[in-house]
């Protein structure tokens, strides 16, 4: 029998919780089909969260593709179909594009190995200076955006165990928050920071996913003993203060935000529906000028 | 006077074979260059003066401060505890060409491992950066304005007791922060 999930109208990363909780209960190698028809709008979270999902599946998903033509066309541009087709079984033709094709900052990469991370540093540096004036940061902030961009995506690469995506595109949120803003997608499919950081961990009455996010996002704990480690999230944490920025980050059953006042989400949710790996969201909005 | 000995850190990234960027960013990109510089050092024989020059570097991760700076100030015993066995002969580093960009990483890089470092500006002007207490620093700037020599007359420059400021300054070398020759301490210069 195959579980038919339905992908939201408009997907993010609040709205992809509701596909993880059918998602959850259903055995590894049960048969999925992810229902994107009458979806017509998503966040590079949600977009790489699809692709997250059909990799942590122990068999290829079937995936109905957009109906609509414009979304269909710009998830195409987003680099999405390209990755799609080799992780879902899909039901349709979708439409083609090439990679560099689109108008997304960062279009869909996936992150296996160093090389990949530099590869998205290369890409972003240039086009992080203009993007960073307009949002009304110095051009040497540029630099930062791209340390951030590198740390994010390296925790893939040392931490995780398995591959992942990134993904960044920009927004102007006029009616959420009258400003231009930059969303960062990162996520991956591997063994989630409980297990990651649990590895050296002496047993203790509380060691779950809410604790090993604490444990790595507050209070930058590495599984290694080096005090040199752990610094890559303790940065990334310092440059979203700076730019008065968002940052979530989920694994397993928990979600971490660092919140700024311009937003009302929780500083930490857990009990949501288990997925795999780690999924990070920064956002950050133009500076308010003073 | 050590002579500097420029470390190239493009060739170094060119031979840790990542020539294709010219930015220093992930742990492994940092372990290779390190490993890279390391045997450069190898190859000077003696007391050494290295000046890792930062000037065509783009971006600069945390990670890659930690496995290139902050590593291999520990590995040639800046980080070392004051009784323990320091390599010998020393081998000292300055560090020209740090951008801000630069520092937001190195920062609280050298702040996690208790380390500082000397970094020389364009003009020639030297300051320390990271962990550093105030007397450390005075002790430091001391060496600087007088250009060194032995303890006595670092002193008399600022007229402070020769014994308290010994303390200071052996404390100073050991952290690789300045140079202790038989003829006293002297700032690492670069000529």
């Amino acid at each position: 029998m195959t579980t038919i999930l339905t992908v939201p109208p408009s997907l993010d990363d609040g709205t992809f919780e509701s596909l993880l909780q059918p998602l959850s209960e259903l055995e590894p190698d049960a048969k999925v089909l992810l229902d994107a028809r009458h979806t017509r709008w998503s966040s590079p979270y949600g977009l790489i969260g699809l692709l997250t999902l059909a990799q942590a599946r122990g068999n290829r998903p079937q995936f109905y593709p957009p109906e609509d033509p414009n979304t269909a066309s710009y998830w195409a541009r987003a680099g999405f179909f390209r990755h799609a087709e080799k992780l879902f079984e899909l039901t349709r033709p979708v439409p083609r594009s090439r990679s560099g094709d689109s108008n997304f900052f960062l279009e869909i990469t996936p992150i296996a190995q160093t090389e990949d991370v530099h590869i998205v540093v290369e890409h972003i540096r240039e086009r992080s200076k203009a993007i960073m004036e307009t949002l009304g940061f110095p051009p040497s902030s540029s630099l930062g955006f791209s340390v951030v961009m590198s740390e994010s995506c390296q925790n893939i690469v040392e931490h995780a165990g398995g591959p992942g995506w990134v993904a960044v595109q920009t927004y102007d949120w006029q009616k959420r928050l009258g400003r231009r803003v930059v969303v960062i997608a990162v996520s991956d499919s591997g063994v989630g920071f409980r297990q990651s950081l649990g590895l050296t961990r002496a047993p203790s009455d509380r060691w779950d996913d809410g604790a090993a996010l604490e444990a790595a996002v507050l209070r930058a704990t590495s599984r290694f003993r080096d005090p040199g480690r752990g610094q890559g999230l303790a940065g990334i944490r310092k440059y979203m203060g700076k730019w008065d920025a968002k940052l979530t980050v989920r694994s397993g059953t928990a979600r971490i935000g660092i919140i700024p006042k311009w937003d009302d989400d929780q500083p930490l949710v857990e009990h949501l529906p288990a997925f795999a790996g780690a999924q990070y969201q920064m956002i950050i909005p133009q500076a308010v000028q003073v | 006077m050590l002579t500097p000995m420029p470390l190239d850190l493009r060739m170094a990234l060119a031979l840790a074979e990542c020539d294709l960027y010219s930015n220093l960013v992930t742990r492994a990109t940092g372990r290779a260059v390190r490993g890279q510089l390391e045997s450069m050092l190898s190859e000077m024989p003696g007391q050494r003066l290295a000046v890792l020059d930062f000037t065509h570097v783009g971006v600069l991760d945390f990670s890659c401060a930690d496995e290139i700076v902050a590593q291999l100030l520990l590995r040639f015993g800046a980080g070392l505890p004051a009784h323990a066995p320091a390599p010998h002969p020393p081998s000292y580093f300055m560090f020209r060409g740090l951008a801000e960009a630069h520092l937001e990483a190195l920062e609280p890089v050298l702040e996690r491992h208790g380390l500082a470092l000397v970094a020389e500006a364009i003009d020639g002007s030297m300051r320390l950066v990271g962990m550093v207490e105030p007397a450390e620093h005075t002790a430091w700037q001391l060496v600087l304005l007088s250009g060194g020599g032995d303890v006595d007359a670092i002193a008399s420059f600022a007229e402070v007791r020769s014994m308290d400021l010994h303390a200071q300054l052996v404390a100073l070398a050991r952290r690789r922060l300045v140079i202790q020759t038989p003829a006293g301490f002297h700032p690492l210069r670069h000529h």
